[in-house]
């Protein structure tokens, strides 16, 4: 649908705001009518009555009345307008949100669309003024010409024909130049946003360039792309702002000969001054709304830009909602195997697949391994268990039950996840640590720091657990982030684990208390790793291997090792590594 | 306000520019004035019915201002644009180079991209601060004074009724509104970033939120922000959109009051009467003027908030001081650490405690440690980003601090973690390195990194718009970089982390055969991987910001000390004897 249907069709679901904007500004117009032809009345009293300030008195009166009322009725006009505005705002940022939470980690999961859903979100507000000022515009631009000219062409004819003859060439001036114009425009946004991220580069890289000693000569740079930029900008402009041009001269000219037109006809005795005067003062005022559109138009359609954006995230389809209820769910946790029956699934929806025909059991209480290169969708299978993403092509059972059937949340009460790269939220740390379970008790979260060693680092904050952390408290590295994860798994205390193994980026005694912690967490329970380390995979129950969407390989160590294979191998390819 | 003046003064070779832009827009709505004024004099005139030549000044009039008011409109707003531009331009190069000096040392809380895009989204505000800040009231100041004048002209009366009119529509409509919205616009800011982080916690922590079984509560919290902010919206608009119909309604009373004390003036006969309707079309013209005004103080204070964030910045003292006749480099490259004690402002714990290392010409060091234990600020310290708060640095025994910082740079390549790469080609980005370099070169120092694949593609845009590069790829370029630099000394600060085992062992052998002219490298090798440490000359190992051995690997493993325990620990961990086993 076009762009401009459906944000009108955002107005149709409110649209008494509007509709109330649009009358109270015909209104003002009205006034503004009135005022001309009482102020009319009122110079030709003085002129040509040669009337005191006393014989005015009464009109002076009602000229006030209207102005006040004229004031409050735009006033008025525009106070509807933004209320309008806003419940389309609030409306859209509600539809988006409650999007982005069906869609879930899968669709933010990606730097790419995490950063752009923030970035939709925060363009709701620019679509203010397409709503509060061009939409209501868009009807006065019409209502308030064509209520001058009821007045007009009772007073005038001659003069009302000329103002219908040149009123709708400023339509057809904007239409014509607008055209040529938008491509231009948007050309010219493009290379504004260039010479921005150009600046924020150079910023951003100022270390590197210092590296090669290259960062004082940037400055030099800088300013040239800043003086092309402006160069070929005001090539641009220079056609753009022909349409302002034009469309003044529209205005200007229609006043002058209205101002000629009546002048001669006053002269020849044809018209009266006061008719005369209150159509001159009318006339500026014909041609505004018209102009005012163009001027709305463009700061609308600046801001609809990001429309293009919000609809194709409000268009996206969502993963099918799960109502059946599963009570005592979490219980049954420990007794019943996850069967995977012929699972795939492809992000893409077509070939190549990121999982294809996988077939395994994952055993209650047992830990299982995950391994294979990357890309072999060892994660693909990890956001399936945790019902991130659904299967496309077969299901998974957990016992008898198909988990498409589960609902969601139920399901994830009893699941937690550890992963390599845990995101913190802007809060304290002790908020973050209760975010697993609210209700936690003090000794719990104290055993919790305690098992994931968390407890060193605490002590060094002067704040202890109530320091803020994120952009504006304090920086917190991988492997705390790390120990952070695995210490709200010890308060969440679920039944089944997902865990991250985490890589070699941390140094040598920092990893060996990741991993004693890990093992302490997943004693006795459903835990499934990705697993990198031989001594996990070594150590688990059940290894899965996976290559190219397939798992190619399970069993145990001792079995696989016997068998000939990717296992084998990877492992001879490692063992060469370390000997070396 | 003391922001304003001194972002002026910054841009103080363009006022006669302001200026010149600001005269067209008092000329264009002159002649707006100019156009009713003769069109009412037509009429004034025509209706006592004189002859015709009477009319032909009037006539003239139109027919001047009406052409003129559209062109100088087409002239100003060419001009200001161009002002705009130039300002702006000279904006950024002005934070750019007061900036420079104090990277990275000082930027470091701006670390986040976020942070940074907020300084260029500042920079971006400050757009307006000709345009919508310096030139309306300078605009309405000069029509003040014309219609001050053309109404002299009838009496000084009107001249002074009229003045009081257009001081309330300067200062007393932007004063009321200012007064009655004040805090509103910080309120609101404060509410949106709030919003901004919840939204980002929101989006980023969706997963943890969904198996904690908050998710809703948390977009709960969104909705009732954005609801916040909305609610101060409509404040703030409700007062803002006022402006026109308050400025309209003072208009009125200026006509309203000229009337009431020009009808006597005119039936005495002291004012010719056919001036009746050119006076009072000549005060609801000069409004025009008067319009943008309120506006204007919004954008003052946001150009003075956006202003005082960029000099805050800016006004960081550097972390180094550049000699002023630094002395020139040495011939020889040996590196001496003596005593150096460092810590980070902010930090309670040191970073480095008295460190004392020497590093001869053509050795081949290994740094290693636990993370946190000072490894990388060697590095910084020697690269001049911080100063050492103790002990001195030299290099072919001259001290670092009577060197030119960017000399110092030109002779140490260094690789680090995270490499930077400019939203340019893959040859810019190269060329960074050595800007004369041919491509043959170029491909030759893609094809020791490991990068083969790039050979063919150096047209191909990196960076922000450009490839997505991987961890491992980055760090194959910056190590590209290195080779071309062609630097006698050359630090690998975890240089290989991400690349895979076989890329990372290949690499690493061709960098520690690099030879230069006369000899072999100077290579600082900073890692906390333990492997392959047999082929350095010499590892200082580093716990706690202090040198706690160095030797030889087999020195060092003899000696039982800390190193013995991190290579145990990682052998451990991966234990030796499943070679055996299969």
């Amino acid at each position: 649908m076009n762009l401009d249907r459906r944000l009108l069709l955002l107005v149709k679901q409110y649209p008494l705001p509007f509709i109330a904007s649009v009358v109270l500004g015909t209104l003002g117009g009205i006034m503004l009518i009135g005022q001309a032809s009482l102020l009319s009345w009122i110079i030709d009293t003085i002129f040509l009555k040669n009337a005191g300030s006393q014989d005015i008195l009464k009109l002076l009166g009602f000229f006030t009345l209207f102005s006040v009322l004229r004031a409050a009725f735009n006033w008025a006009s525009e106070s509807e307008a933004n209320r309008g505005t806003l419940k389309i705002k609030q409306q859209l940022h509600d539809r988006l949100l409650e999007k982005i939470s069906a869609l879930g980690p899968h669709y933010t999961g990606s730097m790419q669309s995490g950063k752009l859903s923030v970035k939709i979100l925060k363009g709701v507000e620019s679509l203010d003024p397409y709503f509060s000022q061009y939409i209501p515009q868009l009807a006065l631009s019409f209502l308030l010409p064509l209520a001058i000219l009821i007045v007009v062409f009772p007073a005038d004819t001659l003069s009302g024909l000329i103002l219908l003859v040149t009123a709708p060439l400023i339509p057809l001036f904007m239409i014509l130049i607008g055209k040529a114009a938008k491509k231009v425009t948007a050309k010219q946004w493009k290379t504004l946003s260039r010479m921005s991220g150009n600046f924020l580069d150079a910023l951003q890289g100022l270390t590197t360039l210092k590296l090669f000693g290259k960062s004082r000569e940037r400055a030099q740079s800088i300013s040239e792309i800043s003086e092309a930029f402006r160069h070929t900008t005001m090539k641009v402009l220079k056609v753009a702002f022909l349409s302002s041009l034009t469309l003044e001269l529209v205005g200007t000219i229609g006043t002058a000969i209205i101002a000629v037109e009546i002048g001669l006809r006053l002269w020849a005795g044809d018209i009266a001054f006061q008719a005369a005067f209150f159509i001159l003062l009318l006339t500026p005022d014909f041609y505004l709304p018209l102009r005012q559109l163009g001027i709305k138009f463009h700061a609308g359609m600046e801001g609809a830009g990001a429309a293009d954006e919000i609809f194709n995230l409000l268009d996206k389809p969502e993963p099918g909602k799960q109502t059946d209820p599963a009570p005592s769910l979490v219980q049954r946790f420990s007794e019943k195997p996850i069967l995977f029956d012929n699972v795939g699934f492809s992000y893409t929806g077509s070939i190549p697949y990121a999982l294809k025909n996988i077939r395994c059991t994952i055993e209650p209480g047992c830990t299982t391994a995950i391994t294979g290169p990357s890309g072999a969708g060892k994660t693909t299978f990890i956001n399936m268990l945790l019902r991130f993403i659904e299967p496309q092509e077969g299901s998974i059972m957990f016992g008898n039950a198909n988990l498409q059937n589960i609902n969601r949340e139920l399901w994830l009460q009893g699941v937690s996840w550890v992963p390599q790269h845990p995101y913190l939220f802007n809060a304290t740390l002790r908020e973050n640590l209760l975010l697993a379970n609210r209700n936690a008790s003090e000794d719990e979260l104290m055993d919790a720091i305690e098992y994931s060693r968390l407890s060193p680092f605490i002590h060094s904050l002067p704040q202890g657990l109530d320091t803020p952390i994120g952009e504006q408290g304090a920086r917190i590295s991988g492997g705390e982030a790390q120990r952070l994860s695995l210490a709200r798994a010890f308060i969440k205390d679920s039944p089944v684990l997902v865990l991250d193994e985490p890589t070699s980026h941390t140094d040598p005694v920092l990893e060996k208390e990741l991993l004693d912690a890990m093992q302490r967490l997943i004693r006795g329970k459903t835990a499934v790793i990705v697993a990198h380390r031989l001594s996990t995979i070594k150590n688990a129950d059940h290894i899965l291997v996976f290559d190219k969407g397939r798992v190619v390989q399970s069993g145990t160590h001792l079995s696989l090792i016997e068998q000939k294979g990717f296992y084998r191998n990877a492992l001879r390819t490692y063992q060469e590594d370390t000997a070396g | 306000m003391r922001e304003i003046i001194r972002l002026l003064r910054i841009v103080r070779p363009y006022y006669w520019w302001m200026l010149f832009a600001a005269f067209l827009g008092f000329a264009t709505i002159g002649s707006g004035i100019g156009l009713l004024i003769s069109s009412a004099y037509i009429l004034a005139k025509a209706a006592l019915h004189p002859s015709f030549q009477e009319l032909q000044l009037g006539i003239a009039g139109v027919r001047l201002f009406g052409v003129a008011r559209g062109v100088l409109r087409y002239i100003e707003r060419l001009v200001s644009h161009n002002t705009t531009f130039k300002i702006l331009s000279r904006l950024r190069v002005w934070f750019y180079k007061s900036v420079e000096p104090l990277a990275p040392a000082r930027l470091l809380q701006y670390k986040s991209g976020d942070l940074l895009q907020r300084i260029t989204g500042d920079i971006d505000t400050l757009e307006n601060l000709y345009a919508r800040v310096v030139a309306p009231p300078l605009t309405a100041v000069m029509i003040s004074v014309l219609l001050w004048v053309f109404m002299g002209s009838f009496s000084i009366t009107f001249s002074i009724v009229l003045f009081c009119f257009h001081a309330a529509a300067a200062a007393g409509i932007p004063f009321l509104t200012g007064y009655l919205n004040r805090g509103t616009a910080s309120q609101i800011s404060a509410t949106q970033t709030e919003l901004q982080t919840k939204t980002l916690d929101c989006i980023q922590g969706i997963g943890d939120l969904m198996l904690f079984n908050r998710l809703d509560e948390h977009v709960k919290t969104l909705h009732a922000l954005k609801s916040r902010e909305l609610k101060l919206q409509r404040k703030q608009a409700l007062i803002q959109r006022s402006h026109e119909s308050l400025t309209g309604l003072l208009m009125n009373a200026a006509v309203f009051a000229l009337l009431w004390v020009l009808a006597p003036q005119v039936s005495t006969g002291a004012v010719n009467g056919v001036y009746t309707a050119v006076i009072i079309i000549a005060v609801m013209a000069s409004f025009e003027a008067f319009l943008p005004l309120p506006d204007a103080v919004q954008h003052l204070e946001a150009n003075a908030t956006a202003g005082k964030r960029l000099f805050e910045i800016v006004d960081a003292q550097p972390a180094v001081t550049v000699p002023e006749s630094p002395e020139p480099f040495p011939e020889s490259h040996s590196i001496r650490f003596q005593n150096v004690s460092f810590s980070y402002p902010g930090t309670y714990s040191a970073a480095l405690s008295n460190i004392s290392f020497t590093v001869a010409e053509g050795e081949k060091i290994a740094i290693v440690g636990p993370s946190g234990a000072g490894k990388s600020t060697i590095t910084s310290l020697l690269l001049r980003f911080w100063e050492p708060l103790q002990g001195s640095i030299s290099i072919g025994d001259r001290n670092i601090d009577r060197l030119d910082p960017e000399a110092i740079r030109t002779n140490i390549g260094l690789v680090s973690q995270k490499t930077y790469l400019f939203g340019e080609t893959i040859r810019k980005n190269l060329l960074l390195a050595k800007p004369d370099a041919s491509d043959g070169e170029l491909k030759d120092a893609l094809k020791s990194a490991g990068l083969e694949s790039f050979a063919a593609r150096l047209d191909q845009w990196a960076g922000q718009h450009g490839m997505n590069l991987s961890g491992g790829e980055r760090q194959r370029m910056a190590i590209a970089r290195v080779l071309l630099q062609d630097t006698p000394v050359i630090i690998l600060d975890e240089a290989t982390a991400n690349l895979d085992i076989i890329t990372g062992k290949s690499v690493m052998q061709q960098l520690l055969k690099l030879r230069g002219k006369e000899q072999a490298k100077t290579l600082l090798v900073i890692t906390h991987r333990l492997k392959d440490m047999a082929q350095f000359d010499r590892i200082l190992v580093l716990d706690n910001g202090e040198i706690r051995e160095q030797g030889s690997h087999h020195d060092l493993l003899k000696n039982g000390g800390l190193y013995a325990s991190m290579w145990s620990l990682q052998h451990r961990i991966s234990p030796p004897e499943l070679i055996n086993n299969s």
